[in-house]
């Protein structure tokens, strides 16, 4: 087995790459879960575009520190560096829109910020920023549709958001690198994420935005217990039979 | 299309550039690659050799991998021993690249043409994404569309229904 370069001896320009990478690529084997078993089949067919529109991001990201292959298929958990938030179980379709607006809002301003840094990860960002434009608008009509929808909806839709909420903080640690103030671009989030939750007649979640024993550390390789599943789905076919294409 | 190099096209590059500009996009078979303004350059870089930059519409529009392979088939099938073609992100490519000629056939084939990213789609981190304004029914001609869902057959489509005549119809989204 070729060994793919550690995440600590990548430039910190290539690290963060591989980090908005590894989320791009697991919140995109996070969506495909919905492939055919969504609310209705255009919700099927657009969480799918969705985590094609991310694959393709991760494809690019990926492909500037190694091998995509290598690193999607043969890393182990701990070499993965994406945030907790997306490698979250899929949940209920509340708790998929939930994820949706705090990481689509999120990747939305970075990207646009990155577009600007004139960096390596630039052309990339420059191009997904119009694309990612569409998940969020998807995620904002959704929270608004559930969150102002039936007394069922609207409970579901606020526990969701309170329930993802301490995985929101990471979003925002500094990642060097990459030329972009991260912490700098969390009020704007947070401006952002409240319109929309206030719109949507829910509740912007009180509690602490991480917890120091379970969420924060994705960027340094900790993670999730469901992660390992998600990992062992992914990975079985390639591991089994290396090589496999068709 | 320009070529990659600072120089005016050769008549060679000039003839090949008339060739690939003809391949059919591999999705919307309707519309040639020229049309839908994929082709970044070409450039000849010795006898048989030729190297092409491409440019994909969505990052993870899966039809680039055919569109390559379409290409190089073409330039060999030309002479040409040694193609390489190239993806390009930079500057990223607009609905604003599809032709006015390619824009017609779209229309033709049942798909609604992209409007002009002027008439306000997806910009700025936060804007809106404007999908109201009217987009004409491909089949009847109606500007009483609905949107159905933002994401359709493939990553470039949204997914109308006619208010007139009913029928469901692709829209190619703005980007």
């Amino acid at each position: 087995m070729t060994p793919v370069t550690a995440a600590e001896s990548l430039t910190p320009e290539l690290a963060a790459a591989r980090a908005l990478g590894d989320d791009a690529l697991v919140l995109a084997q996070r969506l495909g879960e919905w492939a055919g078993d969504a609310p209705v089949l255009e919700e099927d067919v657009a969480l799918t575009n969705i985590a094609l529109d991310l694959l393709g991001q991760a494809r690019t990201l990926l492909s500037l520190t190694g091998d995509e292959d290598e690193l999607a298929f043969l890393r182990e958990e701990h070499e993965f560096r994406n945030v907790q938030l997306a490698e979250l179980p899929i949940g209920d379709f509340a708790d998929t829109t939930a994820r949706q607006l705090y990481f689509s809002v999120y990747q939305e301003l970075l990207y646009a910020a990155l577009a600007d840094t004139g960096g390596a990860l630039a052309p990339l960002a420059a191009k997904a920023v119009v694309e990612v434009a569409y998940h969020r608008d998807h995620a904002e009509q959704w929270t608004l549709r559930l969150g102002d929808g039936t007394e069922e909806s609207h409970r579901r839709m606020q526990r969701a958001v309170d329930g993802l909420w301490r995985y929101t903080g990471e979003l925002f640690e500094p990642l060097d690198g990459l030329g972009v103030d991260l912490p700098g671009l969390h009020p704007v989030w947070r401006e952002r994420v409240a319109d929309v939750l206030g719109r949507a007649t829910l509740t912007v979640p009180g509690g602490p935005d991480r917890t120091p024993w379970a969420a924060g550390a994705g960027r340094q390789g900790v993670h999730t217990e469901a992660f390992g599943r998600l990992l062992a789905e992914m990975q079985y076919l390639h591991r089994a039979h290396p090589g496999a294409s068709w | 299309m320009v070529t990659a190099g600072a120089q005016a096209p050769s008549a060679l590059e000039a003839e090949l550039i008339r060739l690939v500009g003809e391949v059919p996009d591999p999705e919307l078979p309707v519309i040639s690659l020229a049309e839908l303004g994929v082709l970044r350059g070409l450039e000849v870089l010795g006898p048989g050799r030729v190297r092409v930059e491409l440019t994909p519409t969505w990052t993870a529009c899966p039809a680039l991998d055919t569109m390559a392979a379409d290409i190089t088939e073409v330039l060999t099938s030309h002479g040409m021993t040694e193609v390489a073609v190239d993806t390009v992100l930079a500057p990223a490519w607009s609905t604003d690249a599809i032709t006015a000629e390619g824009r017609r056939k779209l229309a033709e084939a049942g798909v609604a043409p992209p409007r002009p990213k002027a008439s306000g789609a997806a910009g700025a981190a936060g804007g809106p994404v404007a999908l109201e304004l009217a987009i004409r029914c491909p089949n009847c001609g109606s500007t009483d569309t609905r949107l159905l869902s933002r994401f359709s057959s493939t990553a470039c489509k949204a997914l109308r229904r006619c208010a007139s005549c009913g029928e469901p119809f692709d829209h190619f989204k703005e980007v």
